[in-house]
């Protein structure tokens, strides 16, 4: 399935949120997601289900003013 | 002491975190600033920079200041309010520096998105801190929102242009004596910051001038002087400024004069 992670086209064989950010080898408890420009919690990542051309966003902290 | 919705702190300087010329620069600018609160971002995670993100990361925790995220690069209330409940679960605060940007050439907020997203969060349990010019009704209208902080900016970000209307500052801080009242953005040199200060602000948001200072910590030291210095010299009551002159010398007794005594 085809989806954009954080802005690039991506293959992916994650069913879910939660396994996507697994594959990813991303920072589990770390970073924050959103689907579709919705936050999705933590909590809910792993019931949360992925579908062809979804746009994920995955954010960490970063240097701001 | 300066109060930013119910948690009190000694300094009035919050620091940007932000073009640093290297880590060990930014933690000993906080630490001669004597900031007690630091702004960070949220921004796409990516595998080759995770490493230099978790540093990054690691090293602001280790400075052991409170967190203040903020919402930069969003033009919409939608990616505003996306990104701060984002940053509520990453950093674990409701505090919120929002940021929403209506022009790409000055930066300049969108007053517009900036109250509806305000009034988004605020609903959400948010305790927002908006970043925004320096309109009075505006400020007026994110009040009624609830916000108990309001950031008017000086100057564009990043132009260190300093306080590029002082009299629409000086009005807002007349006009809302019990909100925190903070100048964000534009300060270019610690007269700019002194001169918010004795208007009366309550703080000031610095990243840039200290950043890209040619000694960052040596800055941020200076500015800390300036901003105390200014704080000390509004408590104290400045003088008003008259068009003509007086004496300061008593002229009781100048000799020479007839009209003397």
């Amino acid at each position: 399935m085809r989806i954009r992670l954080n802005g690039e086209e991506i293959d992916t064989t994650a069913k879910d949120l939660a396994a996507l950010i697994e594959d990813r080898g991303f920072d589990v408890s770390g970073v924050a997601t959103a689907l579709n420009g919705e936050f999705v919690p933590r909590a809910l990542r792993a019931e949360t289900r992925l579908a062809e051309g979804d746009a994920v966003e995955v954010l960490r902290p970063m240097q701001g003013g | 002491m300066v109060d930013f919705y119910g948690r009190t702190f000694e300094s009035r300087l919050l620091l940007g975190t932000a073009r640093y010329p290297s880590p060990e620069a930014l933690g000993q600018a906080v630490a001669r600033s004597g900031a007690q609160i630091v702004t960070v971002s949220l921004r796409r995670e990516s595998a080759a920079g995770a490493k230099a993100g978790q540093a990054f990361w690691e090293l602001v925790k280790a400075l052991g200041v409170t967190i203040l995220p903020n919402t930069a690069g969003c033009h919409s209330a939608r990616e505003a309010v996306t990104t701060a409940r984002m940053a509520r679960e990453v950093f674990g605060t409701p505090w919120i520096k929002l940021e929403v940007i209506g022009d790409d050439v000055t930066l300049q907020p969108d007053p517009f998105a900036l109250v509806d997203a305000t009034r988004a969060l605020v609903a959400e349990g948010f305790e927002v801190f908006p970043y925004m010019t320096e309109d009075l009704v505006l400020a007026e209208k994110l009040v009624e929102a609830g916000c108990r902080v309001l950031m008017p900016w000086g100057a564009p970000i990043g132009t260190g242009r300093g306080l590029n209307n002082p009299y629409a500052l000086r009005l807002l801080r007349r006009h809302f004596p019990g909100i925190t009242l903070v100048v964000d953005a534009g300060i270019g040199a610690p007269s700019h910051a002194a001169a918010a200060m004795e208007m009366g602000y309550d703080a000031l948001l610095l990243n840039t001038a200290v950043a890209t200072a040619g000694n960052p910590p040596a800055m941020a030291e200076a500015f800390a002087e300036a901003i105390r210095a200014g704080r000390r010299a509004h408590e104290a009551g400045l003088m008003e400024p008259t068009d003509l002159a007086t004496a300061s010398t008593p002229t009781f007794g100048a000799p020479f004069s007839p009209f003397a005594g």
